[in-house]
């Protein structure tokens, strides 16, 4: 399944565990101790992070490590540039909408 | 010729705030009215293509506006905003939330706080955002509509200044 990185953001304990990853990569054992919730449900977190492709799986001997996909998340960057522009975008409009207001002032 | 109006975008990490200034060349009255009219609200607040609707709106302390931000398919997405402070042409407060389209709003929402000055024809208006929760963050992309911005975006920010010292 196709999933997109603001789904990944949406929820608490999927940025924690962004957060927890961006100190260093981490074994699924290791990131479910700093969380009170099951460990399945860590799993399932991981599992859409993954998808998002924000969490990348290695294998290094016999452990697998979680690890942060640091070029994915610029992503997010882009999508605040966004929301500048589209007020910037409303406030053009505005500005139009007060020249014609001006103009039709008696 | 166009002036060059100043535009402020400002994220607060800490007190979970957007803070947005913008100048407007006209005078106070006319961009307060901007601001606080339904006909006028709807002539502008949807970034097009998307166009505002305001179904019911009552300009006063515990008033709301109950309106939608309608596609070009004619999608509806329906929000409140209730207004719990009025200082004629100076400042005014509401809550925001989303709704459906039987005004049930859906918590949580988030505080805005707009003031306005004019100083020689031009007018200032300075506009705060508080979001205590990350509520629909997707729904507000697929708006590309302002409500979005909440405690994510301190989240994102944070996260973002502590990839760019990596």
């Amino acid at each position: 399944m196709r999933r997109d990185i603001y789904q990944a953001i949406a929820d608490p304990t999927r940025r924690a565990i962004l957060s927890l990853l961006l100190v260093r990569a981490m074994t699924p054992n290791a990131l479910a101790e700093h969380f009170d919730i099951s460990r399945q449900g860590v799993s399932n977190h991981i599992k859409i992070l993954t998808e998002c492709e924000l969490v990348k799986q290695e294998q290094q001997g016999r452990e697998i490590y979680y690890s942060l996909q640091v070029k994915k998340m610029k992503e997010i960057d882009k999508w605040l540039d966004q929301f500048r522009k589209i007020w910037e975008k409303q406030f053009g409009q505005l500005d139009d909408l007060l020249l014609t207001m001006k103009k039709n002032k008696p | 010729m166009k002036k060059e109006l100043q535009f402020d975008f400002t994220v607060d990490k800490a007190t979970k705030k957007v803070f947005i200034i913008r100048e407007f060349d006209a005078g106070l009255s006319l961009v307060w009215d901007a601001f606080t009219k339904p006909e006028l609200l709807d002539q502008w607040v949807a970034p097009r293509p998307w166009v505002s609707k305001t179904k019911a709106m009552d300009f006063k302390v515990g008033g709301r506006r109950f309106y939608a931000m309608v596609s070009p398919e004619g999608q509806e997405r329906w929000a409140i905003q209730k207004y719990t402070s009025i200082s004629p042409k100076t400042n005014f407060k509401m809550f925001n939330t989303f709704a459906d389209k039987d005004e049930n709003p859906e918590l949580p929402g988030s505080d805005w706080d707009y003031t306005f000055s004019e100083q020689d024809g031009m007018t200032t208006v300075h506009i705060t955002i508080y979001n205590e929760s990350l509520a629909r963050l997707e729904k507000m992309i697929e708006m590309g509509f302002k409500e979005g911005f909440t405690a994510s975006i301190t989240n994102l920010e944070n996260l973002l200044a502590a990839l760019s010292k990596k």
